[in-house]
């Protein structure tokens, strides 16, 4: 008797010893997975915060106020107002010349190409097409805002480091000067850059937008959308409610699952083989792109379509095949319009990560340098995410802010994606 | 006629052919008894005047581009016909460039305007072929509809076959996907293995894919052997599995196990918020951020890392991965029964105890499925690698050097300039090939392990 309870107290013994033990271990695993959810957290914070800092100053561009006289003498001299004349005048001379104003001293030639430097290369087709709308402007005097060219707006943002040697930064001790002179007679202001959201593409970041990379990709989705979404849908309804039980149905699915899961540049691989070389479409367009999408969100669709079918409950079924309704008539007129915000859920999330594919759009030739907003499918194109990628590989300093910024358009058009996908869900959900 | 003309009158006079029949059943619905109500008479109407305009709208798409482009071909003069097939294909894009009205840059060939001439010509003659073709066909099949229309016509059950019937050819589009994706790959690939011996690209140790552009040049035959892409893929995949699983196993662990709701209920979308952003983003957080971060702090404790270091970039897609770890051993853990667990703590072991010797071993098959599915994603990720990690193939299994992969050199070698039938386009397609193969049996070997584990507690 006094045996077994000693062995019980030896047993409790041994447990409580290892108790402690076993609770530190216990608090250390749970201290891992804490650890792992901060260290998401903390990934995604440093994340945000590296490409909103980097990105937000792409939203503004230093702009230059000056004054610009339209000397008839250089636009049209023989006053004959003829426009092939006008287009090939010397407008860059006007724009040097009202630079000259501020800073008479200017002489030599390497001055003077510095001094022309501190504004846009654009500057002077803007003055052309000015003049072009409006000939009553010849002789007159305009004061605009003109955009600084892009490394002296990276100066103005405190992107280059003056204290170094003038070979080895992109703007000259000269330049700097001018640049504070300006800002002293307050000539010199950060104003809001709409070419970013009005323009195409541009070998020069104070040109270059992202409007025809938005509007590529917008035509990649509507084709996508009118593709993918009514085969998924179609391939769903007749899996989930016409499918026999067969062989030919298994190899289906199985097609269906792997398709799902083939990377991304595969299909890009498919696109180039099968659309551009085989059927002869045309390279760099939305349209191509748009099918290849559609080929990837088509998985994607029928999966969330299977799910939004079957979460519709067996009763409507049972109720509308017994009042005497054909399986059709009950699968388009009771199942379906339950099912079709479910459907069109799944569906945007998917559009939305087609929106944010790029490895595929590489393949068919989407990193074409497009200058043009595109009218219609069938033009050349970017994408938005390929811009980012060409943006990011471009040299410039001026392109690193206006990568990040295409990447927050990027992310705000999938954020407002998404959103009105959970909206969709919470407004038309059903709870059965 | 236009063809958006063209489209508009289709429209039109389908929803027409719908009313019509509508109607006329209506009408004889005074007289005699319907078989099938009044609007499947309308479908049946309907469906006879598309269906050969849908067709031949489709095959016009599909082939008159090619039809016409070879057609012009033809009719080229003799001397540029003689040519090799790319020189072809460069002088049919300056004739396609002037047939839609643009400017050619430098000389071109003599026959250049008539070329174009000739293009215009057949691609409108084609698609008046098609519209005209297609609206004849379609009236004459709308009318023979139209009379067939009677009280004993079972219209519904007509309607109801074909759509049942274009319900499972939407079904089959999968295998037709899948069977355009092997095939488009694999005829290339074939093409390249003639060229380049299948040995010598599996197991080849060099990889350098410039051709000799003269004949006599030296030392640019073109070295094709793909080891060191897939050392490269496998060294960066596994960086970034060793991120990605002990980080997504516990994240899951933690939020299925001990997470009060509330934790979950803003972790799960973050979770998702990870998942959702664009891989060229993570590409780019990769190369301008990481990777300048990592050569720094490599340079303060004495060491040289690559700014396209395997490590910075397997990190990054790590990161990446860790949703598809989690959500996917989630699945699988909340999968396992909870009788389990309460015997386990019915036996005194702790919470942690039961996790790890209770539910992570009856949960590993579905563990290991996801952590396969998550090498998948790795192996064929491609945005993150091209933007951050090498392009020069380079044997080593050092995570602080750069490498390349595959993805990597099939990007590289199918963006740009490319002529179609030498061995360094084509070696994409075979690079392609291998990546299909390798994701495509682990994806089926992963799918096949969830799914017997499902059946095991189901």
């Amino acid at each position: 008797m006094s045996n077994t309870l000693q062995e019980t107290q030896d047993i409790s013994e041994i447990v409580n010893r290892g108790l402690k033990k076993r609770y530190r271990s216990e608090f250390m695993f749970r201290f891992y997975g804490v650890v792992s959810i901060l260290f998401a957290v903390v990934f995604l914070l440093v994340f945000f915060s590296s490409i909103i800092s980097k990105g937000y100053s792409a939203f503004t561009q230093g702009e230059l106020n000056m004054k610009i006289y339209l000397n008839e003498e250089v636009i049209d001299p023989d006053r004959l107002r003829d426009e092939e004349e006008i287009r090939y005048a010397n407008f860059d001379k006007l724009v040097l010349d009202s630079l000259k104003t501020y800073f008479p001293e200017v002489s030599s030639r390497k001055e003077r190409k510095e001094l022309k430097s501190l504004v846009s290369s654009g500057t002077s087709l803007r003055l052309q097409s000015m003049v072009l709308n409006d000939y009553s402007l010849i002789g007159q005097e305009i004061d605009i805002w003109v955009r600084l060219d892009s490394d002296i707006d990276m100066y103005l943002k405190g992107n280059i480091d003056v204290s170094l040697d003038e070979s080895q930064r992109r703007i000259s001790d000269n330049q700097v000067r001018w640049v504070q002179e300006l800002q002293e007679q307050n000539l010199i202001s950060q104003n809001f850059n709409s070419t970013l959201f009005t323009a195409g593409d541009s070998r020069e970041p104070e040109l270059a937008g992202v409007l025809g990379a938005l509007v590529g990709s917008f035509f990649m989705l509507i084709i996508t959308f009118i593709v993918a979404f009514p085969l998924g849908v179609a391939a769903a309804i007749y899996l989930e409610e016409f499918a026999p039980k067969n062989r030919f149905i298994d190899f289906v699915e199985v097609n269906i699952n792997n398709l799902a899961a083939v990377p991304s540049i595969i299909y890009g691989l498919l696109g180039l083989a099968v659309f551009i070389n085989f059927f002869g479409m045309p390279r760099s367009a939305p349209l191509v792109g748009g099918l290849v999408l559609a080929l990837m969100t088509f998985p994607v669709i029928i999966i969330a379509s299977r799910a939004a079918l079957q979460s519709v409950p067996p009763s409507i079924t049972d109720a509308a095949l017994g009042v005497g309704a054909s399986k059709i008539q009950t699968v388009f007129d009771h199942v379906f319009p339950l099912a079709l915000p479910g459907m069109l859920t799944g569906s945007i999330i998917g559009m939305a990560r087609a929106l944010g594919e790029s490895a595929p759009l590489l393949m068919i030739g989407m990193v074409a340098f497009v200058v043009d907003v595109p009218t219609s499918p069938l033009d050349s194109s970017a994408a938005l995410p390929v811009q980012v990628y060409l943006w990011a590989d471009a040299p410039e300093r001026g392109f690193v802010e206006r990568t990040s910024a295409a990447i927050l358009v990027l992310l705000f058009f999938l954020l407002l994606m998404n959103s009105t996908a959970i909206w969709l869900r919470n407004k038309f959900e059903t709870k059965w | 006629m236009s063809i958006s003309l063209f489209l508009i009158s289709i429209i039109f006079l389908g929803f027409l052919s719908f009313f019509w029949g509508k109607r006329k059943a209506l009408l004889l619905k005074n007289t005699e008894s319907l078989h099938s109500l009044p609007r499947y008479y309308g479908y049946y109407s309907l469906a006879w005047f598309a269906a050969p305009s849908l067709l031949i709208i489709f095959l016009w798409l599909l082939f008159s581009e090619s039809f016409v482009t070879n057609q012009v071909i033809s009719l080229l003069p003799e001397s540029i016909r003689a040519l090799s097939p790319n020189e072809i294909t460069l002088r049919m894009n300056d004739v396609k460039n002037l047939a839609a009205g643009n400017l050619i840059a430098g000389e071109s060939f003599i026959g250049l305007e008539q070329a174009a001439a000739n293009y215009n010509r057949i691609t409108k003659l084609v698609q008046d072929i098609a519209i005209y073709s297609s609206l004849v066909l379609s009236l004459a099949l709308f009318i023979f509809s139209y009379r067939s229309i009677s009280g004993t016509l079972r219209a519904r059950n007509k309607v109801e076959k074909i759509i049942s019937n274009l319900l499972l050819v939407s079904a089959t589009v999968a295998i037709f996907a899948t069977a355009g994706i092997l095939l488009s790959v694999l005829f290339e690939a074939i093409r390249f293995f003639q060229i380049i011996s299948f040995d010598d690209f599996l197991f080849g140790l060099t990889w350098s894919p410039q051709m000799a552009i003269r004949e006599d040049q030296v030392g640019s035959s073109g070295l094709f052997g793909a080891i060191p892409l897939f050392a490269g893929t496998a060294l960066i995949s596994l960086i970034s599995l060793t991120v990605a699983v002990p980080v997504g196993l516990m994240t899951a662990i933690y939020l299925s196990e001990y997470a009060p709701s509330k934790v979950r209920s803003y972790t799960k979308p973050m979770l998702e918020i990870l998942s959702g952003i664009p891989t060229v983003v993570y590409g780019f957080f990769a190369a301008i951020t990481l990777a300048p971060f990592i050569r720094d702090f490599g340079v303060t404790i004495g060491l040289d890392i690559a700014s396209e270091s395997a490590l910075g970039v397997g990190l990054v897609m790590g990161i990446m991965i860790i949703p598809l770890v989690s959500s996917l051993s989630d699945d699988v853990i909340s999968a396992v029964p909870q009788a389990m667990r309460d015997g386990s703590y019915g036996l005194g072991a702790t919470k942690s105890e039961t996790i790890k010797k209770v539910i992570i071993p009856a949960a590993l098959p579905g563990i290991v499925g996801g952590i396969l599915l998550a090498a998948s994603r790795a192996i064929g990720e491609t945005m993150i690698v091209v933007m951050a990690a090498g392009l020069s193939a380079r044997l080593s299994f050092n995570p602080i050097d750069a490498v390349t992969t595959v993805t990597v050199q099939i990007v590289t070698l199918l963006v740009g300039d490319q002529e179609f039938d030498s061995p360094k386009t084509l070696a994409a397609f075979a690079l392609g090939l291998t990546l299909f193969v390798v994701t495509l049996a682990l994806n089926f070997y992963a799918l096949k392990i969830v799914r017997k584990y499902r059946e095991q507690y189901e």
